[in-house]
């Protein structure tokens, strides 16, 4: 099973004295549990994209506005959602921010 | 044992077929349905097989006399069920299921006597999976574990039948969509995720407690008696099964004829269920002999028992209640814990106290519009003989209660002031 792992700030989680995400990167990688992932620039360098009657519409900003917005994601290849909930909870982010996990949903399938 | 064809049929038989098909049901549908899934990963194949074999023995039984086996007979027909909608599937995967369902249940048959603890269990753990949504918990335990369909579920939960079948649809296309594996999680997280059952299990308990018809009550039961079974050590199970066990003890006289509720003071303790409690004290005694610290449920247990064990209101042993509920509130911290604490303290050292107790609960947050508050006021203002101000006080609580029963009940509180 493929998630994709999103990863969220959040006001309310805890202040960690310093990122161990490259830490953990290490140890899912060595894994072979990770197929991609990566940290992602603020809302503030976000480009909205849409076609609207056939007009190109760009926007600054992201699509949804949000006190918690996107910070990073991982592709992550697992067993099954147990396995990748376990991933996930030793991501510093869990303890920081949240985490959502979801499942990629292949065109062969229904 | 099977009858000769040629022989009339004793009188009331199939009364006696269709009991005994619904005994059957009832304690074979979480074994067929756990391996059906275990075999075929498919848990609406799983569904439908064992209840298709459930309506099969009640068309057959009474007419062919009971088999000597009834559970290997279901267990069977469930088997033949699921090999002809996979033979009808034709595909690669359904044909690698095919020789599991083949296999698996054939081996479950050879030994229907005995159980297939595991595949339960995976069943229970899955069906209370915390990524699911609690009311879908609720159902998916009630209909793949406990057999219930999806007319009793919808009637014990008030929602339509529809809700309901649509709950069970969502989750078990979660399952299968976010790959939620059928399996007991991992040592480390097994303390929790028992918790997470045992808290579905409460929950569902709880349902049929409020109300006067008793089937959830005694499917949770049915199903804690069964997690017990299965892991026989782990205490916070055992001591939830002595929880509803003395609370199931009670049930009969909760509610008197015209279904109105009765409080416990004035309950015919004649009427509690003794041998219930002797087995919830048996429980709730072996529940300890783990060694480990109390749980929740241990220390909900023995507040439990002390009440089941009074011989009156007046014996009750208020003072070890009041400790119970201290390291109940430590050992799990909630406003409502924070008020039973302060009843309690009430009934220890008098309505004045417990007057005082409820009004520290009362500045705390988290009981805003919760109806018990009030009415624990308005019963020890009544004690205290301070009427004018219970009635004020049950006014508001009538207002806040969400059961017709409490409604009543305080009513007739309220009533009695005047009198």
């Amino acid at each position: 099973m493929r998630y994709l792992m999103f990863v969220a700030n959040d006001p309310d989680g805890e202040q960690l004295p310093e990122n161990t995400t490259p830490d953990w990167v290490a140890d899912v990688d060595a894994r072979g549990k990770r197929l991609i992932g990566d940290r992602l620039r603020p809302a503030a360098d976000a480009t909205t994209v849409r076609v609207r009657k056939g007009e190109l519409l760009v926007t600054d900003g992201p699509f949804i506005e949000s006190k918690d917005w996107i910070a990073g994601f991982d592709v992550l290849e697992c067993d099954d959602l147990d396995e990748a909930i376990e991933i996930a909870s030793r991501h510093p982010m869990a303890r920081a921010g949240r985490l959502e996990l979801r499942p990629f949903w292949p065109f062969d399938q229904e | 044992m099977t009858f000769d064809q040629r022989q009339p049929r004793p009188p009331g038989f199939e009364d006696e077929a269709r009991l005994a098909v619904a005994d059957t049901a009832a304690s074979q549908w979480a074994s067929i349905t756990a391996s059906l899934i275990r075999f075929t990963g498919d848990w609406d194949l799983a569904e439908d097989c064992v209840q298709d074999a459930v309506e099969r023995a009640l068309a057959r039984w009474p007419i062919d006399g009971l088999p000597d086996n009834p559970a290997a007979w279901l267990t069977t027909a469930a088997r033949n069920r699921a090999l002809d909608v996979l033979r009808r599937r034709q595909t690669e995967r359904a044909k690698m299921a095919e020789v599991a369902v083949m296999a698996g249940l054939e081996r479950a048959a050879d030994r229907a006597e005995q159980p297939i603890d595991d595949d339960r269990l995976r069943l229970l753990f899955t069906c209370c999976h915390p990524a699911l949504p609690v009311e879908s918990r609720v159902a998916l335990t009630l209909r793949m574990a406990g057999g219930l369909d999806t007319r009793q579920i919808a009637k014990a939960f008030l929602i339509s039948e529809s809700t309901a079948s649509q709950r069970l649809l969502r989750a078990k296309r979660k399952i299968s969509h976010a790959g939620i594996a059928f399996r007991v999680p991992a040592e480390h997280r097994l303390a929790e995720r028992t918790g997470g059952v045992l808290a579905v299990l409460y929950l569902i308990f709880n349902e049929g407690y409020g109300s006067p018809d008793g089937e959830l009550t005694r499917e949770a039961l049915r199903l804690v008696r069964l997690l017990v079974e299965l892991m026989p050590d782990e205490d916070e199970a055992r001591a939830l099964l002595a929880l509803l066990l003395f609370l199931q003890a009670r049930r009969a006289t909760r509610f008197d004829a015209a279904g109105d509720l009765v409080p416990m003071e004035e309950q015919d303790r004649g009427r509690w269920d003794r041998t219930a409690i002797d087995e919830g004290r048996w429980q709730l005694r072996r529940a300890a002999s783990s060694g480990r610290p109390p749980g929740p449920y241990r220390l909900q247990a023995a507040i439990a028992g002390r009440h089941a064990g009074a011989e009156s209101a007046e014996d009750t042993d208020w003072a070890g209640i009041v400790t119970c509920y201290d390291a109940l509130l430590v050992a799990q911290p909630s406003p409502v814990v924070a008020l039973n604490r302060a009843i309690a303290i009430g009934f220890r050292d008098g309505p004045e106290a417990g007057l005082a107790e409820l009004d520290l609960v009362a500045a705390a947050p988290g009981l805003d519009g919760y109806y018990l508050l009030p009415a624990a006021r308005a019963d020890f203002l009544r004690r205290q003989g301070r009427p004018d101000e219970a009635a004020v006080a049950y006014r508001a609580a009538v207002r806040l209660a969400p059961a017709e029963h409490d409604r009543r009940f305080l009513q007739r509180r309220l009533e009695s002031l005047r009198s």
